[in-house]
């Protein structure tokens, strides 16, 4: 009976794993076996010769200046517009929790913006930026200069304000449902004992939220890489310097057909992604401890 | 018990007057931020239904810097606004019966999409199945290999897309954008975890009447997932609705390329029919969000938790 239920599991397990077959294929096909093809290229000096060159071409594209450039703005983008993009999108979770008229309204509201595609939407914001924008038609009446937004060192504020107006709506999801699943009886415990609003909110809550404060942040960071969008549509493929991403080196790379320019870079970014997600999830793997150890 | 706070002392109606007024304050600060989170969206509707005389008087300032500055009317500085002098549907009669460019922009953005959305969702189904049915440590690890290329940004993915697509000779061709969308891995990583949730006291029920892999598969496996799938549905849809990075890469050509990208090329004389462009773009988007907001809802939340 045993043996006869253990070789139906195998069957099963076999058959099942012809689902996996299509997906498969097309993961191997255009992802890991390419990739693998991309850790060679990064490591010869061409790919009609193939010598072996070890670290240079690495070192080549670390030193090169449009890269430092790019990964600078680029982190300077992601590292002001993540945090703020976690805070403020909790913020409005938590003013939705509040028993506020028009609730499901406003979540549909503020979720909006992320159905609204990035092409449509930037004749707006050319609208409002721009140097004869209405931007500074509405400062002037205050009386302030008028600033060149999107070729100035405002820049990066202008692109942090866009990126958070796609995303926040995204991440108050995912912390309403987080704040949901606060146990009740925790909080009006804590309440009777005498816990303020904010001694509840940092002792209680922000430790009950520590799981989705971690995935929040790792998909804002993900999705601020697509702020691209937003910079090549309003500013085209040579923006003001601050401007200047990531993306708009690989593309120039791609120009080049620079393979072991473009290998490397991939990799190093591939490289990074990884030590950074992976020491968020360290992080967050300590503070839950700390939660359960209470 | 703890001595309480002194509010417990203070008359009823007092402490009444000042919830209400907290919460008043409350709406005014989400009413605030609907204004910012909507305008834009709704500025480019209204603006939409403007004469091409009053857009560019209103925003020639903006677009057509670098034309001669031939135009009538053209004030000096931008003048946004929310309701046009007359409403007119001539930008979009325009653009609909006499620009057949836009269109053709349209439908290319549509047969990109269409595909993409359709066979990505398909696969995915597939394999969230092979990945639910059975948790061995090949098929974790694979789901973990699925996990990281899913996290990925197109800076790192479209390195290896272009390099098999010169391979497939597919570059400059539809499929150099399509097929990699097909086998994205965002589908396959919802979806299993919807199907990790089937109980498995369900399927094992089905295996006793006799149900094969397929039956358990289309009858049990996917009516239960139907949410999921809405919402892959729609979050695909939209993620791809929205694509710049492949097409700057993969689909130089201008002739194939779609909407998202194609709109920010519109020279300034066509500027009065940008925003009917815009709009007309917008519409598949909003439509499934209006319709489909429970799902997405829940889509976002299914994306929400990395661990499984």
């Amino acid at each position: 009976m045993r043996r006869r239920r253990s070789a139906e599991a195998r069957r099963a397990r076999r058959r099942s794993a012809l689902f996996l077959l299509p997906s498969l294929l097309g993961v191997l096909v255009f992802f890991i076996a390419p990739l693998a093809v991309v850790v060679y290229y990064s490591l010869v000096d061409n790919p009609v010769n193939g010598d072996f060159v070890f670290l240079d071409n690495f070192i080549k594209v670390w030193k090169n200046a449009a890269f430092k450039q790019a990964s600078a703005n680029t982190l300077m983008f992601s590292f002001i517009a993540v945090p703020l993009a976690v805070v403020l999108s909790l913020m409005l979770a938590m003013l939705l929790e509040a028993k506020i008229p028009l609730k499901s309204r406003f979540r549909t509201f503020f979720l909006s913006p992320m159905m609204v595609p990035v092409a449509s939407v930037v004749l707006i914001w050319q609208v409002v930026f721009h140097y004869n924008g209405a931007l500074n038609a509405w400062l002037s009446a205050f009386g302030i200069e008028p600033v060149d937004w999107m070729k100035s060192r405002y820049s990066q504020l202008v692109i942090v304000a866009l990126f958070l107006w796609k995303n926040l709506g995204y991440n108050m999801i995912l912390f309403m449902a987080a704040l949901a699943e606060i146990p009740r009886e925790i909080i009006e415990v804590a309440q009777v004992d005498g816990a303020g609003p904010a001694a509840r909110f940092f002792r209680i809550k922000l430790r009950y939220l520590s799981p989705s404060l971690l995935f929040v942040t790792i998909l804002s960071l993900i999705s601020s890489f697509k702020i691209f969008r937003e910079v090549y549509l309003m500013t085209g493929a040579y923006p003001y310097e601050t401007l200047y991403m990531l993306q708009h080196f690989m593309n120039n790379t791609f120009r080049n057909l620079d393979y072991q320019k473009l290998s490397a870079a991939a990799l190093i970014m591939f490289a990074a992604m990884l030590i950074v997600i992976g020491s968020l999830f360290l992080v967050e793997a300590r503070v839950g401890k700390d939660v359960e150890g209470q | 018990m703890k001595p309480k706070s002194g509010s417990a002392h203070r008359p009823r109606s007092a402490r009444r007057l000042r919830k209400n007024c907290g919460l008043a304050l409350l709406t005014i600060w989400a009413g605030l931020f609907a204004v910012l989170f909507l305008l834009p969206t709704v500025l480019t509707f209204t603006n939409s239904f403007m004469s091409s005389e009053e857009i560019t008087a209103n925003y020639g300032a903006v677009f057509a810097t670098n034309e001669s500055g031939g135009k009538a009317y053209m004030s000096e500085r931008v003048n946004l606004k929310f309701i046009p002098d007359i409403v007119s549907l001539r930008q979009y009669i325009a653009v609909l019966f006499k620009s057949a460019d836009y269109l053709l922009k349209f439908w290319n953005s549509v047969i990109l999409v269409a595909p993409i959305v359709a066979f990505q969702t398909g696969v995915a189904l597939l394999a969230a199945y092979g990945f639910a049915r059975y948790r061995g440590r090949f098929r974790e690890l694979l789901f973990f290999a699925y996990i990281i290329i899913m996290l990925m940004p197109y800076q790192v993915t479209l390195v290896p897309n272009f390099l098999v697509a010169k391979w497939l000779g597919t570059i400059e061709t539809r499929w150099a954008v399509i097929l990699p969308g097909i086998f994205s891995p965002f589908a396959v990583f919802i979806l299993t975890k919807c199907m990790r949730r089937i109980p498995s006291s369900l399927i094992e029920a089905a295996r006793l009447d006799g149900a094969g892999e397929w039956q358990i598969f289309t009858k049990v496996c996917i009516p239960s997932c139907k949410n999921a799938v809405f919402s892959v549905l729609i979050l695909v849809f939209i993620d791809y609705w929205n694509m710049v990075e492949q097409v700057l890469i993969l689909l130089t050509d201008k002739d194939k390329q779609p909407l998202s990208v194609f709109l920010s090329e519109i020279n300034s004389g066509e500027i009065s029919l940008a925003f009917a462009v815009a709009c007309i773009y917008m519409i598949p988007a909003l439509l499934l969000f209006l319709y489909g907001e429970e799902y997405l809802v829940e889509g976002i939340n299914y994306s929400g938790g990395l661990k499984g």
